[in-house]
């Protein structure tokens, strides 16, 4: 495949990637409607949003909390200038460019600080610096909206009223949610295939001898912090375009769309069911991810009603269908005994003989 | 002679003092902004009381840590499971808590502190064998499994217990304050403080004077040699573990009966302060951990009075600075 | 109690390095086994091995009728081994009386054994009390030697006992070590100074590459400088 030195493994496995990325190119077309047009772009951020985290957990072997802080960042970036400045491509560029800005220096700050000392403050610094954002957020409701976000006007061209063409293609009207839609999903592609660069370049390389090694990587004169911090903040770059695009998408920001917790999980989840250290991997478990979320919660709901009529105690509210991350933190710790290189694992492996 | 008074006529080395002072420092430094004197009573006492709460929860988790390297994710689960405990021993009792006699709230306190003990211990026991015994020694999958169990025990949790936030008023005799002058000191907070003190001096009499205390010191500082005299470190690490989830049921209870309420995502949050408080102690340091947890608990309550929105970035602040200052925290453990 | 231990066709793996190829070693019962060769030819895995820090991927290790290999650490110590790592590995928090109290296993500090050891080390006695890791290199090695002895064992594992000790403490090692042995404990010990090999040693093993490339007794050893040369060159004499 294009820009990278390690095509995914498997006749399945490459069926697959490509089935997932033709359905996300065709997606206004194939699957017409509201609701799927968002689950598509939720899998575009999504799987922006994993693969910049994977150039952390699965190459580099850090486990980052402030991932979503950094997405959290670029949305606000975008929606804060958006919202100020009114609806403007210059106000896009600005606030994509400040949130770039804050994302990096955030990110130069917690690597230089904790990696200097011991990596494993990497994690716990990330979590503290990343709830605190949080607090801050809420709690500076002028210029955030506190805890109900703020709603902006975007580019016409973006808005849902807009018309590109009079007629329908293929049965379409095409309007400003599917141009909407293709800014999110080139965007993602461009920024993935940048990241692929990355990690398949002699820098990706060095991040995987230190995470094997790091005292031979040490030996051999790679600087460990540098490498590292530089890691941080190429991901945190990633994530921030990936906030920028789901804000633009959304026409929203507000702590629930762009730092909530779960949002944090579900990356972690999205790469490790993906597999890690793979890039592809987050494509497959955003496709997964994002469906499994829309269609579990229905059929939680469906067997907590059922247990619920049968009189059974504690099920209903095991099954509720608030309670999906319960599920899903179950098949998370699953895969990270049994499958850690997650679905690109199980599919490469499958047929091996595949150059 | 006895074997005690060997080398006793030798001058011991001077303990370090300096980091132990730092509360202090603060607490001078910050007087003056406070204003009056009464708050700035009513503040450190406030501050003291959260103090030995948190080190109360993040004890178990510094020494988890020193002794296996096992970051555990989890740990704010068990506080949260405290809290729900202190729910079901205090709630169903409502009535004897409206009775002001303090040797019968006390009673009550205890006995939901020993409930939290109990039944900490045990999910601390399911937790180790389940989550952090199958991917021993792998440090990244540890990190990860550790967050799919706190995940999965978050959401237990809310499947117990609903998803509301349950209010639970402290016993009858722990409300209201008792007043110095100007200054009003809750008495509940009073009562934590004295709790967590217990705590303390209880696990350095125990670290400092048992065989058992001995080992687990040694073994923070290098597991693999506590192997090679002969001890079995894994099950020395399960009761540790076990202790470390049993005093965070402890802190768990304190802090509900503090906040009145119980809710299942306060793990979560604490285990961010918990986290604080472990990096400036120093990993694996139990008196560390001590100062740290007042320096946090003053900081927090200090800055929470002077600019509210901003509590937890002046313990961001605090954490960067003694980092700065101590790399590794304010009382490193030897070999680490 | 004396034992003998015998090393069969092991091999351990480090993470993806094969450091031990097949060692096949046998130190005999109450004598002192030297293990010699160059940096890097396995000497300190050997031990390691087996003390059970690092589990042997093949072969067997047996200490007189008891299986040893595929046991866990604390079971081989329980076996009556004792281990004196190149790092010494005291407690460094913990004081000197502390550090001997937990290699005490069976019960109470016993004060005969332990004027017994401070005859060999009197410094012990004046740092009783102090922690451990405020000792120079020289007491640390003394605590580290003294955790191993301080109860009787059927054998001892010491790795580099005289590296950056001044000549001094040296003469009282090499009679404490002497001693131990007349006790009826089996030694294997790593020694890169040549002159305490002589002295200590009834026997030799020399590694390369992860293998024993020549095993005999010390006397022989010593009377074929040819042999030394080709077997262990350069590496000892720069360190006599």
């Amino acid at each position: 495949m294009i820009l990278s030195g390690r095509p995914p493994r498997g006749r399945t496995l490459q069926a697959l990637v490509i089935a997932v990325t033709l359905a996300l190119a065709l997606a206004p077309f194939l699957f017409p409607g509201v609701k799927p047009l968002n689950v598509a772009a939720k899998v575009c951020v999504y799987a922006l949003l994993g693969a910049s985290y994977d150039l952390l957990l699965g190459y580099a072997g850090m486990v980052s909390f402030a991932h979503v802080m950094f997405f959290g960042v670029g949305s606000y970036g975008v929606g804060l200038a958006l919202y100020g400045l009114g609806p403007s491509w210059g106000a896009v560029a600005l606030g994509l460019a400040a949130g770039l800005a804050v994302s990096t220096l955030l990110a130069l700050a917690i690597g230089l600080f904790s990696l200097r000392v011991q990596a494993i403050f990497f994690t716990m610094v990330t979590l503290a610096v990343s709830y605190a954002f949080n607090v801050l957020a809420s709690q500076l409701d002028w210029l955030t909206g506190g805890e109900d976000g703020r709603s902006f006007r975007v580019p016409e061209i973006l808005q849902p009223g807009f018309r590109l063409i009079d007629r329908e293609a293929f049965g379409v009207a095409l309007g400003g949610r599917q141009v909407s839609y293709y800014l999110v999903l080139v965007g993602c592609v461009v920024v993935f295939l940048a990241l692929l660069r990355i990690v398949n370049s002699p820098f990706g390389r060095v991040l995987e001898a230190i995470r094997e090694n790091p005292f031979r990587a040490e030996a051999l004169g790679y600087r460990i912090v540098f490498h590292r911090t530089l890691a941080t903040c190429l991901a945190a770059a990633g994530a921030t375009f990936a906030g920028a695009l789901n804000a633009l998408w959304l026409r929203y920001v507000g702590p629930d769309t762009a730092l909530a917790g779960s949002i944090q999980i579900a990356t972690l989840v999205v790469v490790v069911i993906g597999g890690m250290g793979t890039l592809y991997g987050a494509i497959l478990g955003a496709a997964l991810f994002v469906v499994a979320q829309n269609y579990l919660q229905t059929l939680l709901g469906a067997v907590s009603t059922a247990a619920g009529d049968a009189g059974l105690p504690l099920l209903p509210g095991l099954f509720h269908p608030d309670r999906w991350l319960l599920w899903l933190g179950l098949l998370f710790i699953l895969a990270v005994y049994f499958a850690p290189a997650g679905l690109v694992g199980a599919l490469s492996r499958e047929d091996d003989t595949t150059p | 002679m006895s074997l005690d008074d060997f080398g006793a006529a030798l001058p011991r080395p001077k303990p370090d003092f300096v980091p132990a002072l730092t509360p202090l420092v603060v607490a001078l430094v910050v007087a003056p902004f406070i204003g009056s004197a009464s708050s700035f009573v009513t503040l450190t006492a406030a501050g003291l009381a959260m103090g030995m709460m948190i080190f109360t929860m993040a004890s178990g988790l510094t020494l988890v840590f020193g002794m296996m390297d096992v970051l555990n994710f989890g740990h704010g689960a068990f506080i949260s499971l405290g809290a729900y405990v202190a729910t079901l021993v205090l709630l169903p009792l409502a009535h004897w808590a409206q009775v002001d006699s303090w040797p019968l709230d006390l009673a009550l306190l205890a006995l939901a502190l020993a409930a939290a003990v109990v039944v900490c211990g045990l999910f601390g026991l399911i937790f180790e064998r389940l989550v952090v015994v199958p991917v021993y020694g792998q440090h990244l999958k540890q990190i990860l499994a550790t967050i799919g169990g706190s995940i999965v025990a978050e959401q237990l949790l809310y499947a117990l217990f609903g998803p509301d936030q349950i209010a639970l008023a402290p016993p009858a005799s722990f409300r209201g304050a008792f007043v110095l002058g100007d200054a009003a000191i809750e008495k509940y907070r009073v009562v934590a403080t004295v709790v967590g003190l217990v705590v303390f001096v209880g696990l350095t009499l125990a670290l400092n004077r048992t065989r058992i205390g001995l080992l687990i010191r040694a073994g923070v500082q290098d597991r693999e040699m506590v192997e090679a005299l002969g001890y079995r470190i894994d099950r020395l690490f399960v009761g540790v573990f076990m202790a470390g989830a049993s005093l965070a049921g402890v802190g768990g209870v304190l802090w509900a009966l503090y906040r009145e309420q119980v809710h299942a995502s306060m793990g979560g949050e604490l285990l961010v302060l918990c986290f604080i408080v472990i990096i400036v102690g120093g990993l694996g340091s139990v008196g560390g951990c001590f100062i740290s947890a007042i320096l946090v608990g003053l900081i927090d309550n200090y800055a929470g009075f002077l600019a509210p929105k901003l509590a937890i970035v002046a313990n961001i602040l605090l954490m960067v600075v003694v980092l700065l200052w101590r790399p590794r925290g304010l009382y490193p453990v030897g070999g680490r | 109690m004396t034992a003998r231990l015998a090393l069969a066709g092991v091999h351990t793996h480090i993470g993806s390095y094969h450091i031990l190829q097949g060692v096949d070693f046998d130190a005999p019962a109450g004598a002192t086994t030297m293990l010699l060769g160059r940096n890097g030819a396995g000497k300190t895995t050997c031990l390691r091995t087996i003390m059970g820090l690092w589990r042997p991927s093949r072969g067997t290790i047996a200490l007189g009728e008891a299986t040893l290999s595929g046991l866990p650490a604390s079971a081989i110590a329980r076996a009556g081994v004792a281990y004196v790592p190149e790092t010494m590995a005291v407690f460094a928090d913990l004081t000197v009386r502390e550090n001997l109290m937990l290699a005490a296993r069976e019960g109470p500090l016993d004060e005969r054994r332990l004027d017994w050891i401070f005859g060999f080390f009197p410094t012990l006695k004046r740092f009783w009390l102090s922690r451990a890791g405020s000792l120079s290199g020289g007491q640390k090695q003394m605590v580290s030697i003294a955790r191993a002895i301080v109860e009787p064992r059927r054998l001892l594992l010491i790795d580099e006992p005289t590296k950056g000790l001044a000549p001094a403490i040296v003469g009282g090692l090499i009679d404490c070590l002497n001693e131990i042995k007349r006790l009826g404990a089996t030694m294997v010990v790593v020694e890169q100074n040549f002159r305490v090999a002589r002295e200590v040693g009834d026997f030799v093993r020399v590694m390369d590459n992860g293998r024993i490339v020549h095993a005999g007794p010390m006397a022989e050893f010593v009377a074929d400088e040819a042999l030394q040369a080709r077997l262990i060159g350069l590496s000892l004499d720069s360190h006599q």
